[in-house]
């Protein structure tokens, strides 16, 4: 890996030369009850926007992704059969400026699963392949649990990424087009001083994580777990509502449907992600129901982040960015959950 | 106009539809004539005969036919009646067909004659309990919301007459809101039914800031008692959360279960 570093106020020629492009990133959405900035990721369309000290967002950047609803394919039909048409929407290059790395290992988690060698997705893939990240280092926040899951750093999946070192920016370059872009720049070899301080700072930053999550032999300990009545008593707290499958940057699961448009000439299939705690996720043909009850349908969730996607992976389908727990209105977060199952006790 | 419609090379029916109306605001039939980008499309659907909000002259030979409305008096009974017979698939038609809607607030009071003598006075007029469609006869399909969703009418109507089955969302409102990127808004300090209440209709007032009131019912699974305890959380007072759940009626039983 390349290092380089850049002075503070050059961040704003840095966005500039990537701003022609459709940039998105960290921007703030108001306050919540407790008077804390509430952050999104969203288009854009000035430097003064960009908040690249933002805790962390409600939403995951999984929209530009994998959108909650998107066309696959969509139908000319007429009295002799159909047209189809395809368009992997992949002609709009995106910039992605102020990712942290949890985000970074979730793209790269979902890249397994969905640009893997056997069944691409080509919706995805085309998006992913077009895109330019720009990573940057956060400050933990009590409910981050990323060092438990190995994902509070990130060695790929990005073009390059940025350390906040005070009056520079410590940046660690990962592609071509990344360097190309920083030649415009006034970048410079770090000094000893400059390795110094970034030793310093990633210190500081990993006594700030408080939140964790004992992982170790949790495959094993979920399988003998699985008939154990803690499931039951977060199924009681479950809303079944899907929140945090919405949120979580890890979670594509998804349903395909098909609308014929009201002048009986065009139809459009499309795909629209669900959640494995929506009453009818495990629904059959016939209406035979094989999760009826949201314990059954929350322990699923967790069998395939820690256990399913662990055995298959060697990894955790979880960044730990705590996403889901902020957002549950019931408060079921992953550290609760994972050490009910251990001590076989629910907090109340 | 033509009587048949094609798709794919199959002749499609245009089945002969009428609207009709008990105690409500007529809304949900405004609702049908509203959204004019598509209205021709969606009028070429259909072969409506009868629909006195939008036109003269109404038939008797029908098909399909469309009730809005909830039964507050023995004739709107008996229309219904007759309605059911000559119909072969009958819809209700908001949320006032399908659970009472906001006429059934008034079911709340135990003395319905005070109810009455405080609304008209000594003026004489007949009203009873208020009731959904369902008490009365059977319904075939219900389509929700105060008022019903046109975009979501206009996929039902779509299915209906290619004979494709209907399936309403399950699940609750809050799919639909996260899906539209919304801040929650009990982080913003509102009530909100969406974690209970059926999708459908977009998140319609979560995406504009305003709490959910669930008029369109219970979703398939909706934990109620859950959610007294999140609006405990937040400081939110039972009666509000109680008001939210009894304006549109869908919640009737489940109010009683969570009760028991």
């Amino acid at each position: 890996m390349l290092f380089k570093v850049f002075p503070r106020n050059e961040l704003e020629t840095l966005y500039d030369v990537l701003a022609g492009h459709h940039l998105v990133g960290p921007q703030a959405r108001g306050k919540d009850q407790a008077d804390q900035e509430i952050f999104a990721f969203d288009y854009i369309h000035s430097f003064a926007e960009l908040r690249l000290d933002f805790t962390s967002t409600v939403h995951s950047l999984k929209r530009f992704l994998l959108p909650p609803r998107e066309i696959l394919s969509s139908f000319n039909l007429d009295n002799s059969g159909w047209e189809k048409h395809i368009d992997l929407g992949i002609y709009k290059p995106h910039v992605f400026f102020g990712l942290h790395p949890c985000d970074i290992n979730a793209l790269n988690k979902l890249d397994k699963v969905l640009t893997g060698p056997v069944y691409p997705d080509p919706f995805y893939t085309g998006k992913r392949k077009n895109m330019f990240i720009v990573g940057v280092n956060c400050s933990p926040q009590p409910w981050c649990f990323c060092k438990s899951m190995g994902t509070d750093t990130v060695l790929s999946g990005f073009d390059m990424f940025l350390t906040d070192m005070g009056d520079k920016y410590f940046v660690e370059i990962q592609s071509a087009t990344a360097y190309d872009i920083l030649m415009k720049l006034p970048i410079a070899q770090p000094t000893e001083g400059d390795h110094r301080r970034f030793v310093e700072l990633m210190d500081e930053r990993n006594s700030k994580f408080t939140c964790q999550v004992d992982n170790s032999d949790l495959t094993k300990i979920l399988d003998l777990e699985f008939q154990s009545p803690v499931w039951k008593e977060w199924g009681k707290k479950c809303m079944s509502c899907g929140t945090c499958a919405s949120v979580c940057p890890t979670c594509y699961c998804y349903g395909v449907k098909e609308y014929v448009d009201l002048d009986l000439t065009t139809a459009t299939k499309q795909r629209q992600l669900y959640s494995c705690n929506l009453i009818d996720f495990a629904m059959v043909s016939g209406g035979h129901n094989f999760r009826p009850d949201s314990s059954s349908r929350l322990k699923y969730r967790y069998y395939h982040k820690h256990r399913g996607f662990q055995e298959a992976y060697e990894e955790a389908l979880c960044v730990g960015c705590g996403r889901c727990g902020q957002a549950c209105l019931s408060g079921i977060t992953v550290p609760d959950v994972i050490d009910s199952v251990r001590r076989q006790e629910v907090p109340k | 106009m033509q009587k048949t419609k094609t798709y794919l090379g199959v002749e499609i029916k245009r089945p002969r539809t009428a609207f009709f109306e008990l105690s409500s605001c007529e809304g949900c039939q405004l609702q049908i004539l509203n959204k004019e980008a598509s209205l021709l499309n969606f009028l070429d659907l259909l072969d409506i005969v009868n629909f006195r909000e939008a036109m003269s002259n109404g038939s008797n030979d029908y098909e399909i036919a469309f009730v809005e409305g909830s039964v507050t008096r023995a004739d709107e009974e008996e229309r219904l009646l007759k309605i059911r017979r000559q119909a072969k698939t009958l819809v209700a038609l908001g949320s006032c067909a399908c659970f009472g809607g906001v006429n059934q607030l008034k079911n709340r009071f135990h003395d319905l004659e005070w109810v009455k003598k405080e609304v008209y006075g000594d003026h004489s007029i007949e009203t009873q309990e208020v009731r959904p469609l369902s008490d009365f006869i059977a319904v075939d399909l219900s389509i929700y919301g105060c008022p019903i969703k046109k975009e979501e009418v206009e996929e039902i109507v779509t299915n209906l007459v290619l004979g494709k089955s209907i399936d309403h969302p399950r699940y609750p409102v809050c799919m639909e809101c996260t899906a539209n990127g919304n801040i929650c808004l009990f982080n913003l300090g509102e009530p909100c039914l969406g974690p209970i209440t059926r999708a459908g209709c977009d998140a319609w007032c979560p995406n504009n800031r305003m709490g959910c009131w669930g008029c369109r019912g219970p979703a398939d699974e909706a934990n109620l008692s859950q959610l007294q305890e999140i609006m405990d959380s937040h400081g939110i007072p039972r009666q509000a959360m109680l008001d939210r759940l009894e304006c549109f009626g869908g919640f009737t039983s489940a109010i009683k279960k969570m009760d028991e």
